[in-house]
């Protein structure tokens, strides 16, 4: 009795445990290979449920996304003979299983170091065709394309698919960065030269134009001073000459008495000779 | 790592966490298990010689445990997605949907597995720089250093922040997404820097540089759906290289200077013309003023003299007389004089000792010799121009 129930129970694993050596699961992001004794039976599997025959057939798992592989920095020769040191990653994927399992043997670090080689030689030659600036400014997209296109046709040799391939730096070796340093400083010494001279060069035009407009103002204001003052004399000339001109003897006289007036003051000492008009009577003469 | 990492994909989703968030029913249905099962080993075990009606237990109890067993395993089939979530179901490793916040069930293990991916945390990428322990660290002069168009070589941070759009996209395509968005933004940023000339990077063209970067990346991860989108890219810091800053500085200086010196000119230029017009003013108005002045003058001079004529005019004899010695008395009376009747002996020579007749006053120009008597020196003008005229009068008189 307890052993019959034994034997189901024994029944029931053995059932699970083929169901379960039968049975695999491919997921989302694997690409599967199912292999019987050692030879590709089958690669092209979706997403999902999929049976086997247990201990005949095996399988191999491969990781079905973008990958994405980061070179390591390298020289390259420009068109002009310059050395650039570019850092440059690739983007690629599994894109048939069964060459990639046959001529990588599903190793991924070969298949990257294999790429890697490609991906050189395609940065090699297009980079030879280039001088920096195009390379640096240039159109990075196309020239990149070329790569991809050229690399993906010994790439699918190996099941491989390159999707991408980004450069990441082109730098300059130190010894050319220095000397861009110090052109770089000469150049920012040249704007520096040029700022302070420009102000220079402001300043004296303002300075000399206030100048010019102060000598104008006071030149002009001058001018006008004189002529007003011309006009003030004229004036008082004209005043002069039409009263005076009236009596012209008696103005003569009576001027000469307002200068002495004037011309004499207390400090002044006179050695005179007592004659003429006013010291008529001094001496006595006409007395008798 | 906050967020649910997807290498994390073999462990079971909804193991120890999710179980316990099950709905009610799971508790009460434990509950009865756990008393079903004592109840029925305890009835066992105390029935123990009567084998048939053990044997009737045993197999109810079977079902029962199955039952249960099945019930169990159905529930663990429900797990709750979060607002900021959203979770990827795969039935035997197939995606088969995509769900959004609020409880859900799935079919149980193994045949359907669930991955509840974070979707609204925001993650950073710091290129140029590391942020250590929240203050902006070490700089990575490898990462920040870049060529631009006109071969200079820049010193740039850029943080670049972004989140899961598609969270069954960031799964299934890309391997380490987060990796590759790091490489895939330093070759942005260096190609767009390389598009632009350095004083555009360095000045003006910051923001252009970021939203540049931010395009070219976005349609980089579009094109692979990589089902990330790049919130914002903030350049943090662009520099010229350490070895030149100097001649940077150097040039902002110069800016200052240039500045400066308009600045100092202009000053110059609002004092001196101001003060021009001033001047200006008020020599014309000096010459206006002498105008009037000498008109003035003249109208009343000529009024005065006018109406002395007038007068003249009717008595010209005495008037001429009276104003001749009216004039004759102030004059002498005001100054001092010495009387010399030259005529009667004109071979004596007359001698006179001027500067003892002054006085007190004539001290000071008894001092001075006659040469500089001649030279009008403005320091002796008062002294010299009195005895000046004292010599010409001398000298008339001499002369008459």
């Amino acid at each position: 009795m307890s052993s019959r129930m034994n034997v189901i129970i024994f029944l029931c694993l053995l059932a699970l445990i083929t169901a379960m050596t039968s049975v695999f699961f491919v997921d989302q992001r694997e690409r599967v290979l199912l292999l019987r004794l050692g030879q590709i039976e089958r690669s092209d599997f979706q997403p999902g449920i999929h049976f086997k025959i247990p201990f005949v057939n095996e399988i191999r798992r491969f990781d079905g996304r973008i990958l994405s592989f980061d070179a390591t920095p390298s020289r390259y020769l420009t068109g002009e003979k310059k050395n650039v040191i570019v850092d440059s990653f690739i983007l690629w994927r599994i894109a048939d299983v069964s060459a990639y399992f046959t001529s990588m043997g599903g190793i991924e670090d070969r298949a990257q170091l294999r790429l890697a080689q490609i991906i050189k030689d395609g940065l090699r030659g297009e980079f030879g065709k280039r001088t920096i600036q195009q390379l640096v400014s240039g159109d990075r997209t196309t020239m990149v394309d070329l790569i991809i296109s050229d690399a993906n046709k010994i790439a699918t040799k190996f099941g491989i698919e390159i999707v991408n391939v980004r450069i990441k730096r082109i730098d300059l070796p130190s010894e050319v960065s220095t000397s861009v340093y110090t052109r770089m400083e000469a150049e920012r010494e040249r704007v520096a030269k040029t700022l302070r001279s420009q102000g220079a060069e402001e300043a004296e035009k303002i300075r000399s134009d206030a100048d010019r407009q102060r000598t104008i103002i006071l030149s002009d204001a001058k001018r006008t001073a004189e002529e007003l003052r011309g006009a003030g004399d004229a004036k008082a000339t004209n005043t002069y000459a039409r009263a005076y001109g009236q009596n012209s003897d008696f103005y003569s006289f009576y001027r000469r008495l307002t200068a002495y007036q004037n011309v004499f003051t207390s400090d002044d000492m006179l050695v005179i000779e007592p004659k003429g008009e006013f010291f008529k009577n001094f001496s006595g003469s006409s007395v008798k | 790592m906050a967020w649910n990492e997807p290498g994390k994909d073999d462990k079971d989703p909804w193991g120890n966490n999710r179980g316990n968030d099950g709905p009610p029913d799971l508790d009460d249905v434990m509950r009865n298990l756990k008393n079903k099962l004592s109840a029925m080993f305890g009835g066992s075990g105390a029935k123990n010689s009567n084998d048939q009606s053990s044997g009737q237990g045993g197999a109810i109890g079977l079902g029962l445990i199955a039952a249960v067993i099945f019930v169990v395993w159905l529930a663990s089939g429900i797990y709750i997605v979060e607002p900021a979530e959203q979770g990827v179901v795969l039935r035997f490793g197939a995606h088969t949907d995509t769900t959004t916040s609020g409880p859900h069930w799935h079919l149980p293990y193994p045949i359907e597995k669930v991955e509840v991916i974070d979707v609204e945390q925001i993650r950073n990428i710091e290129i140029g720089y590391r942020t250590t322990g929240g203050r902006t660290g070490s700089t990575i002069l490898s990462e920040s250093l870049m060529l631009t168009q006109d071969e200079n070589i820049v010193d740039l941070k850029i943080a670049v922040q972004y989140r899961i759009k598609d969270a069954a996209h960031y799964l299934f395509n890309i391997r380490s997404p987060d990796l590759t968005l790091r490489q895939m933004t330093e070759s942005a940023v260096r190609e767009t820097v390389g598009t632009s000339t350095m004083d555009f990077v360095l000045t003006e063209g910051r923001s252009a540089i970021a939203s540049g970067t931010e395009g070219l990346l976005q349609s980089m991860l579009d094109i692979h759906e990589a089902g990330l989108m790049i919130t914002s890219v903030n350049m943090q810091d662009v520099q010229p290289p350490e070895q030149v800053q100097a001649a940077f500085a150097d040039v902002v200086k110069a800016r200052e200077d240039e500045v400066r010196q308009k600045n100092e000119a202009e000053a110059y230029a609002n004092d001196v013309v101001p003060r021009a017009r001033g001047a200006a003013f008020r020599l014309v108005q000096e010459a206006e003023a002498y105008k009037s002045q000498i008109t003035a003058k003249a109208e009343g001079e000529t009024s005065r003299f006018l109406q002395v004529m007038k007068e003249y005019e009717k008595a010209p004899t005495i008037t001429k007389e009276r104003l001749y010695l009216d004039t004759m008395e102030s004059v002498y009376s005001r100054t001092q004089k010495v009387m010399v009747d030259v005529s009667k002996d004109s071979n004596n020579v007359l001698y006179l000792p001027l500067d003892k007749m002054r006085g007190g006053s004539s001290e000071a120009s008894a001092r001075i010799s006659p040469e500089s008597l001649l030279n009008s020196n403005p320091a002796t003008g008062t002294s010299s121009s009195s005895s000046a005229s004292l010599r010409d009068d001398a000298r008339n008189r001499g002369g008459r």
